[in-house]
């Protein structure tokens, strides 16, 4: 699984950060940062879980 | 076309949307609808919509275009298209700069370093309860200063003003508030901030507003009148959503106690307690209303640009496409994927503050008042049916 995140896109809300605070992190402005993008097999269920949360559909996974 | 439902709807049961949403849910799925002013609007139901609407750039925020829709009467003839936007009523590109200026505020992180005082805020109020004669009134003990403080603090507000700014927005969300009346009760709450952010601008202190006029200036783009509104914004919110969720669940689990055991055993649980109680009551309904200004496709009903859209984040979070036995309160049931903080680029801002706030106040309230038990009738209690945030006047509680 790879993830991926447009920041472009991000608004900042940090739900992916509550989900999965293993793989994702906020910078300073609330920006989203990927930390581990391409998560172990025990992750990538609350991974699929950020990527649906996302409210800005700001992530993607494969 | 069956019937034309007149919106906004008041809920008939405090636990329960207004009937007809079901309706529309499952037979029309978006529907339309008349508004006060006697115009149509389109409602959209279902999760999957609801989210769609909240995340298109063809639905507009902009709620100083003239045919926006408008959920009280008379809105519309008071409304002025030179008024200054909040993050509320902009759109892109304006939205995500403004919403980027103010964002590091409300990060995951920064809102872990408040829990500290939010605990110490709780506390404290809990024993002034505790002190106090009984039965007490919840509202006015506990769920209404307990956010009031909080983001007082945060903003850096002072909160001897706090019955002032509860009692304006009070009428803010109030329906019944003639438009005028509101009108007035906003310029009242600029008078208030302006002053207060005028004395902040000569050397900006170390909270929000403060930051704020700090960061702005380095970026060249502070305007008082905008900060101004932000911190309306920021209060409001502030002030009437926590409350009504802490007062709502309150009363939730009193009446479900086996839901209140779980939370009690294992306080683990209680953040998703948190997530299931605001899917549960979904306080802010309606007001998620959008202009179309992109013809679109949405449940396959073709909205034209021009129209009005309500995206009924009430009847998505109870549609059983999302959530099996959507009308159970059941804090185990992963209830995250809610839309009752909004969705798309407008979700709401402080929704982890919220959550803080309202898993400190759960943990906190029944771990230190266990005989905590209603003072009347769920059926007597002063729900308020009229207001554009759900929730409760008082509530009459013992020990
Ligand atoms: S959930 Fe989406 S919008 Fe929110 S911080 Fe993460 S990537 Fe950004």
């Amino acid at each position: 699984m790879k993830i991926v995140a447009d920041t472009d896109r991000c608004v900042g809300a940090g739900q992916c950060v509550l989900t999965a605070p293993a793989l994702f992190d906020q910078d300073d402005d609330g920006m989203v940062i990927v930390r581990v993008a391409a998560p172990e097999a025990g992750s990538v269920e609350s991974a699929r879980a950020a990527v649906h949360l996302c409210p800005a559909q700001a992530l993607s996974c494969d | 076309m069956t019937t034309v439902d007149e919106f906004p709807q008041s809920r008939t049961c405090p636990f329960a949307p207004p009937p007809a949403y079901a309706r529309i849910r499952e037979e029309e799925s978006v529907a339309q609808v008349r508004l006060p002013d006697g115009g149509r609007a389109w409602v959209v139901s279902r999760h999957e919509d609801v989210r769609a609407v909240l995340n298109d750039r063809r639905f507009s925020s902009d709620r100083r275009r003239p045919d926006f829709p408008e959920l009280t009467a008379g809105a519309a003839a008071v409304k002025r298209p030179d008024e200054e936007p909040t993050l509320i009523s902009m759109d892109a590109p304006e939205h995500p700069v403004a919403r980027r200026a103010v964002l590091g505020e409300f990060t995951v992180r920064r809102t872990e370093a408040l829990r500290a005082r939010v605990q110490e805020i709780v506390d404290e109020r809990i024993d002034a309860l505790l002190t106090g004669p009984r039965p007490a009134d919840l509202v006015e003990e506990l769920s209404l200063p307990i956010p009031s403080l909080v983001i007082c603090e945060l903003l850096g507000v002072p909160y001897s003003a706090h019955a002032f700014f509860q009692e304006k927005s009070t009428a803010l969300i109030a329906r019944g508030t003639p438009p005028l009346e509101r009108a007035a009760a906003i310029a009242a709450l600029r008078d208030y901030l302006d002053e207060l952010i005028a004395e902040k601008e000569t050397d900006p202190p170390d909270d929000l507003l403060g930051r704020q006029i700090h960061t702005l200036r380095e970026q060249g783009s502070y305007r008082r009148p905008a900060l101004v509104g932000m911190g309306i914004l920021l209060l409001v919110a502030g002030h009437e959503t926590t409350a009504n969720m802490i007062s709502l669940s309150t009363v939730a689990f009193l009446r479900d106690p086996e839901q209140l055991a779980l939370i009690r055993a294992d306080p683990t649980r209680t953040i998703a307690a948190v997530d299931e109680m605001l899917r549960y009551f979904t306080i802010v309904d309606a007001a998620t209303a959008r202009l179309c200004v992109e013809d679109a496709e949405i449940g396959g009903q073709l909205i034209r640009a021009g129209e009005g859209v309500l995206a009924l984040t009430y009847s998505a979070n109870r549609d059983p496409r999302a959530f099996a036995d959507p009308d159970e309160l059941d804090i185990e049931r992963g209830a995250r994927h809610h839309v009752a903080f909004g969705f798309g680029p407008h979700q709401c801002l402080g929704q982890n503050l919220a959550r803080m706030e309202l898993q400190i106040v759960f943990d906190t309230l029944f771990r230190r008042i266990p005989t905590l038990a209603l003072a009347a009738d769920v059926d007597e209690l002063p729900f308020k049916d009229d207001a554009a945030i759900f929730g409760l006047h008082q509530l009459p509680v013992t020990w």
